[in-house]
């Protein structure tokens, strides 16, 4: 069942908020003009910070679909777009000739029918059934430039040639969704064609909101200091940032231990939930974590 | 005066963009854009009509709101937010903007309660953007608020370096040798395929088609994967001791980069500067002119291992993917602490797919790896190359292509056991 898409800012906001997605008023802004413009949407920001979550909660919000492509390097398209069931294929010549009398036109015409067509993300996109759904192209900058270059072909018509079979054009064209962590520049063709967002880390009252939403159980004294803390360390000179994905994580593994506050053992014992590279967690055990903590009780003693 | 500024909105009546005739919003639009573009945010020709359809779609009333949806469709890259919100506040925010543009032309009215000097990133080229066609008009140019931004670098050695003009006949010279360079193990492969004659795996589609094209048994066709060169990244050090060299190691990079694609190069005295889209102009003058222009510190100081860790946080995941080589162009002779040094480089080593060190340094007969600098970069890189005599194209690319076997002279251990022996 698909939902119409909402009618104002003000209704995006809401409808993201009834999927538990705690999201600036910006990216509400943006979402809405992506629904109303039909334009792709090019979400870009560091690892962690929810890009890909947005577009589940939009497809769970609209009742649609969720198709997603998941970009490597090398990605073509017999594994973007489609690709013929050769072994079926093969079975079904096998048998026509050995019943014997076939036509060699309607063989081939028989073969390379919808039927032996095994379709990919990008074509079960363009060929739903079940109204227009959402496509999810998730970390567009681990592919290469020809594939993006294939991709601003589709994008702009919202159709596929096979040349056995002709083109399909989608009956009404998918929500995109495209995400990036900036591994690599995207292409300025393909950035024209979208509409672009920034999806930066959350301060400190969001990030709160989300533990609240996503960690149930988690205690009021506990989210506070934990989420400050987290603050903190992202002004710390460090190689990889923890994303709001490591809050996350870092907040039930820290339910699970029973913590209601943030205490410097446990912390060092469970740095590694929060930062993933070795210097980083150097930098940061220790020491610099407890002088953090106290910074961070000592502000929230003086009500900051 | 007043008509001469440009660009120039027209204010926002009060209840925002709703009130507006569309024609004096798209007005205001196409003056925004322009405003933008000379600030540095490359924005097309097709973003203000975007701009006005979004505006229409949103039925926008709240100032916020016609921000982010502005900000949607005119920004495409990170690094332009920061020129977009100060455009935005100077263009769209402020009411009294004529008193604004007063006080930042004349130095006098400086507003003494500005809290801070420290200029906001980005400021003075939204300011130059906005305001500069007054500028131009007026005798003596105002100093502004600029120079507090130039006090931090008065350091640093503030120049544009002459470079010697090269004639025709010596690039083409360059471009048919770099065509030549091979460096080693300079090809990936990647999962994509191609047509092969013999080797390789089948290839059902095509093989399927022969197939069907003719009786009697089937032909196959075959496949292999497909190989192709990895992005190189040079990271290029051009302080004092090194600037013999840079001249002719830029004209190499700049034939490397029309040869191929995919070549990010980064110069570094005491701070990084990204020079690839300088490396992008056809004409290698052109390029190299627009290189030194965009560097701040030629022929300075070294500061490698700051330098380095700027590269590495800001650079080294949105440039080294798909199996980057890293040719790291310097002296060794670090002036800063060693602290830095030693995990940075480590850190760069294990980003890379293949660090090469090219050091002129070795063309000195008896050279050791005695300072403290090259022995702790030493470690952390997989080839160490002498580069003989750095005078001629030809000596670089030949000693770039140099295939390493064994403990030969590009073996880093190697190096360091020879200073250890002495």
């Amino acid at each position: 069942m698909t939902i119409d898409v909402p009618n104002s800012i003000d209704d995006t906001l809401k409808m993201l908020e009834r999927a538990h997605y705690v999201g600036e008023r910006s990216l509400a802004t943006v979402l809405f003009l992506a629904l109303k413009m039909r334009r792709p949407l090019l979400l870009e920001g560091e690892a962690g910070v929810g890009k890909t979550e947005i577009a589940k909660v939009l497809a769970s919000a609209l009742g649609r679909k969720l198709i997603r492509l998941q970009c490597y390097e090398g990605l073509d398209v017999s594994s973007a777009v489609y690709e013929w069931n050769y072994a079926a294929q093969m079975m079904a010549i096998r048998l026509a000739e050995a019943s014997g009398g076939v036509e060699r036109d309607q063989l081939e015409a028989d073969v390379f029918s919808p039927r032996y067509l095994v379709k990919r993300p990008l074509l079960q996109a363009l060929d739903s059934e079940f109204g227009a759904p959402v496509l999810l192209i998730d970390e567009l900058d681990r592919t290469d430039e020809a594939f993006e270059a294939y991709l601003l072909e589709l994008l702009s018509d919202f159709q596929v040639t096979i040349p056995e079979l002709g083109t399909i054009k989608a009956a009404s064209p998918p929500i995109v969704i495209l995400t990036s962590n900036r591994t690599r520049e995207i292409h300025d063709a393909l950035k024209r064609r979208c509409l672009y967002h920034w999806v930066d880390y959350p301060d400190a009252a969001r990030e709160m909101q989300i533990v609240r939403a996503k960690v149930p159980g988690i205690g009021e004294r506990l989210t506070e200091e934990l989420v400050r803390f987290v603050q903190a360390i992202r002004k710390e000179d460090l190689f990889k940032l923890p994303g709001v994905a490591e809050t996350l994580d870092w907040a039930s593994a820290l339910t699970e231990l029973d913590a209601v506050a943030l205490d410097p053992a446990q912390v060092s014992d469970t740095i590694g939930v929060l930062l993933k590279y070795q210097d980083d967690i150097a930098k940061i055990q220790g020491t610099r974590a407890a002088a953090l903590i106290d910074e961070v009780k000592a502000e929230l003693k003086h009500g900051k | 005066m007043a008509n001469e500024l440009a660009p120039r909105p027209d204010p926002l009546p009060a209840g925002g963009a709703r009130e507006l005739g569309t024609g004096k919003l798209a007005q205001n639009l196409v003056y925004f854009a322009r405003a933008l573009r000379e600030a540095g945010v490359p924005v097309g020709p097709g973003a203000v009509l975007d701009a006005l359809s979004a505006i229409e779609v949103a039925r926008i009333g709240e100032k916020r709101d016609f921000y982010a949806a502005l900000q949607s469709v005119f920004i495409k890259k990170k690094e332009h937010l920061i020129l977009f919100a100060q455009s935005f506040e100077i263009f769209w925010k402020r009411r009294g903007y004529m008193e604004q543009l007063i006080s930042m032309l004349s130095p006098q009215a400086q507003p003494k309660n500005q809290k801070k000097q420290k200029a906001e990133a980005g400021a003075s080229r939204v300011a130059d953007a906005l305001f500069k066609q007054d500028k131009r008009n007026e005798a003596p140019a105002p100093s502004l608020d600029l120079d507090a931004r130039f006090t931090m670098s008065a350091t640093e050695v503030l120049q544009h370096k002459d470079f010697a003009q090269m004639s025709a006949l010596e690039i083409a010279e360059a471009m048919r040798l770099v065509g030549k360079l091979r460096l080693p193990q300079d090809e990936v492969i990647t999962r994509r395929f191609e047509a092969s004659r013999r080797g390789g795996r089948i290839d059902p589609r095509r093989s399927f088609r022969n197939g069907l094209r003719a009786e009697g048994l089937m032909q196959l066709a075959l496949r292999r994967p497909r190989l192709r060169h990895p992005p190189i990244v040079a990271i290029c050090d051009i302080s004092g001791s090194m600037s013999e060299y840079t001249r002719i190691f830029l004209h190499f990079l700049h034939a490397l980069s029309a040869q191929r694609g995919r070549v990010h190069a980064f110069l570094f005295g005491t701070r990084l500067t990204n020079i690839t889209r300088a490396l992008r102009a056809k004409d290698v003058d052109e390029a190299l002119a627009q290189a030194s222009k965009a560097v701040p510190d030629w022929s300075g100081g070294t500061r490698i291992g700051t330098s380095l860790h700027r590269f590495n946080r800001d650079w080294s995941r949105r440039v080294l993917g798909q199996g980057a080589i890293v040719l790291l162009f310097t002296d060794g002779l670090e002036r800063d602490g060693l602290e830095l040094l030693g995990p940075e480089i480590e850190r760069l080593h294990k980003s890379a797919r293949r660090l090469i060190w090219l050091n002129p340094l070795l063309r000195f007969d008896g050279f050791t790896a005695k300072a403290s600098g090259i022995r702790t970069i030493l470690p952390h890189v997989d080839e160490f190359r002498a580069i003989h005599n750095l005078s001629s194209m030809r000596q670089l690319v030949q000693a770039l292509g140099v295939r390493p076997r064994g403990l030969g002279p590009t073996e880093p251990r190697l190096w360091l056991k020879q200073a250890d022996a002495r």
